[in-house]
């Protein structure tokens, strides 16, 4: 085990500089990139197993080798739209080590062959932005990024561009009509972004810690990459800890490593020994897991075998004085927010959710609303454009599902508590 | 004041766009691109919004970096500064405005100089989030000089409950830190300037060095779960 890879000394001052990051052997990767093929690049990324760390965990090599080859613009565009409730290793990543992200990003762009880069960060990062404002410029200064890069025939522009707000923006294509300076609306796939995407042109979209991982792949080689880990589910990956814990944070593990490890020796479980109730394993999306779940080891097929899925690598727990219709109610609330209004069983359907809930709350509900909204779930999994419906849809479902005795006995007890 | 999006409900109007069923007037002409020589743009303005259209190979690109800049320089996205946008874009008014209204960050009525983001979502709210913002909407009152508004998740849970005091980071906020945040806003200091997001170290540096175990999660040989190689 090589210990940490992505969270490596990064709090080291100065990290952000390009001089400290340089002497600690940074673009090294890079230098040693260029001097392999675009398609040997890609084949170390394969090799290494890399899935995808925004949440939807498709291989990253085999993503890029889809771009169409042959001279033509393409894009590369890095997902910095971190707005997943429960997730904020990325924040962390760039504030911290910019030139890492920067690194990866020319590395992908020239496995892909793509020429113009941008980096779409949500609005509300703007201490991030700043940050990568003033590493893009030492990049450029260093020769990193533009033209000719460190000599090779390879040039590459990169743009950062900020979000204003959407959380919707995280979805690949609401992603890409919002970096065109639409509303951001997903498109409806096929096709798909790397056949046409930005401008219409192929382009491949990767999350901030994908983009991380790759100068460390490169390093080090894929193959060496691919024992890290599990089969399946290779490397490292940095969660993020929150909600009923003692030591909220990014904790970077070898995926496979114990969820119980996670949750209690890193993050230091619940305060007062309360005990887990439930727990999202990957963000606010994930269907939820319970304490009987603790021991399963985190991983990418692991967690989807149980149920759910490891997301974003957001762990959000509750402990057990949390009533589970809050948690229902507070996610719903915000997937009604944040839905785009596109396609109706999302629009309708994250609105109708938050109005049964509420009536659970309000003492007006029978065990019937509680059928009616599992229904109303599962017509909202799979029937729209993108998957902001399905991800309110999974963990109420599960919730109704794991927690059915729990929302009947709420239930009852505020239609008592009206009655007297 | 700033309109509460969230407490416009969806359900009866369909839309949560202000003024979205007031009759059209049909005897107006349609607001076209603006005419250059009619709308006058302040040069600091012009000058930011055409650097941001060179950095794209498409100029609708802009729209977003540029209708914040419009909004840095009044305060918010006021009709004036859209056409002012649209003038420079050489886009129409309509267009930038159906943009503004689906981004949170972009105001569409006026408020004040500063604007305090309360994260309320799951894991800021397992945590209290709720009565700090209730707190901290009790001490600035109807001080139209800050802007308080729930927001969703903001990507800092690791500080929860947190604030973003315009765009910067603090957290965590125990309840009484409301009133403190407040006045130093009030007093035109560096509010919680202790709690800042970007002097924290990362989170495994804080746990504990047990059982020989390395601190950032190294996984202990024959760990392995089944599927391992």
């Amino acid at each position: 085990m090589s210990g940490p890879l992505l969270l490596k000394g990064i709090d080291e001052p100065g990290l952000a500089d390009i001089a400290v990051y340089e002497r600690r052997g940074g673009y090294g990767a890079l230098r040693k990139a260029l001097a392999m093929t675009p398609e040997a690049v890609v084949a170390e990324l394969e090799a290494s197993g890399l899935r995808g760390r925004g949440g939807a965990g498709f291989p990253a090599g085999r993503k890029s080798s889809f771009l169409p080859k042959g001279d033509m613009d393409k894009y590369l565009v890095c997902n910095a739209d971190e707005s997943e409730p429960g997730t904020f290793k990325d924040r962390e990543l760039m504030a911290k080590s910019p030139h890492m992200l920067l690194e990866g990003i020319v590395i992908a762009a020239y496995g892909a062959g793509a020429n113009h880069a941008f980096i779409y960060i949500r609005g509300e990062y703007e201490e991030q932005a700043r940050i990568l404002d003033v590493a893009i410029v030492q990049a450029r200064g260093q020769g990193y990024i533009g033209e000719r890069i460190l000599g090779s025939e390879f040039s590459l522009s990169l743009v950062l561009h900020r979000g204003a707000g959407a959380y919707i923006c995280g979805e690949e294509t609401g992603l890409l009509d919002s970096l065109e300076g639409k509303r951001g609306n997903p498109r409806l796939k096929p096709p798909f972004p790397a056949l046409q995407g930005l401008y219409q042109g192929p382009t491949l979209i990767n999350n901030v810690e994908t983009l991380a991982t790759m100068p460390h792949i490169i390093a080090m080689g894929g193959a060496r990459y691919a024992k890290l880990g599990v089969s399946g589910s290779t490397g490292t990956k940095v969660v993020s800890v929150s909600g009923h814990v003692t030591r909220p944070g990014n904790y970077e593990i070898e995926l496979g490593m114990p969820s119980r490890e996670i949750i209690y020796g890193l993050a230091g479980g619940p305060p007062r020994r309360r005990k887990v109730k439930l727990w999202f394993p990957g963000g606010s999306s994930s269907p939820v897991l319970t304490a009987a779940d603790l021991d399963l080891p985190y991983d990418f097929d692991t967690l989807a075998k149980a149920g759910s899925m490891l997301g974003s690598g957001a762990i959000i727990v509750i402990d057990e004085d949390t009533p589970v219709l809050d948690v229902a109610l507070k996610l719903a609330k915000f997937y009604r927010h944040e839905s785009c209004g596109k396609c109706t069983p999302c629009r309708e359907g994250t609105n109708w959710t938050v109005r049964m809930l509420e009536r659970i709350d309000a003492g007006e509900a029978t065990p019937m609303d509680l059928d009616i909204m599992a229904s109303v779930q599962d017509h909202i999994m799979g029937n729209c454009l993108c998957v902001l419906g399905d991800a309110m849809a999974m963990p109420i479902s599960s919730m109704i599902v794991k927690f059915r005795d729990e929302f009947e006995a709420h239930m009852q007890s505020r239609q008592l508590a009206g009655a007297a | 004041m700033s309109a509460d999006w969230s407490a416009i409900p969806r359900d009866r109007h369909g839309s949560r766009v202000p003024g979205w069923d007031e009759p059209v007037d049909l005897e107006k002409d349609p607001a076209g691109i603006p005419d250059p020589a009619l709308v006058e743009v302040p040069a600091a303005l012009r000058s930011e919004i055409e650097e941001i259209i060179g950095r794209y190979p498409e100029r609708h690109s802009a729209a977003l970096p540029a209708l914040a800049a419009a909004q840095r320089h009044h305060g918010w996205c006021s009709p004036q500064a859209i056409r002012e946008t649209a003038c420079v874009m050489r886009v129409t008014p309509g267009y930038l405005t159906s943009v503004a209204s689906f981004y949170d960050m972009f105001e569409l009525e006026p408020g004040g100089r500063h604007s305090v983001y309360v994260c309320t979502n799951i894991s800021c709210s397992l945590r209290g989030a709720d009565e700090l913002l209730a707190a901290i909407e009790t001490a600035v009152g109807d001080d139209p000089d800050i802007n308080v508004r729930g927001f969703e998740c903001l990507g800092a849970c690791d500080i929860a409950p947190m604030v973003s005091v315009d765009q910067v980071y603090y957290g965590p906020l125990k309840g009484s830190d409301a009133k403190r945040l407040v006045d130093d806003l009030r007093a035109g200091r560096e509010p919680l300037a202790e709690l800042a997001l970007a002097l924290r170290p990362t989170a495994a540096a804080a746990v504990p060095k047990a059982k020989g175990a390395k601190p950032k999660g190294a996984k202990p040989k024959g760990a392995k779960p089944k599927g391992a190689k």
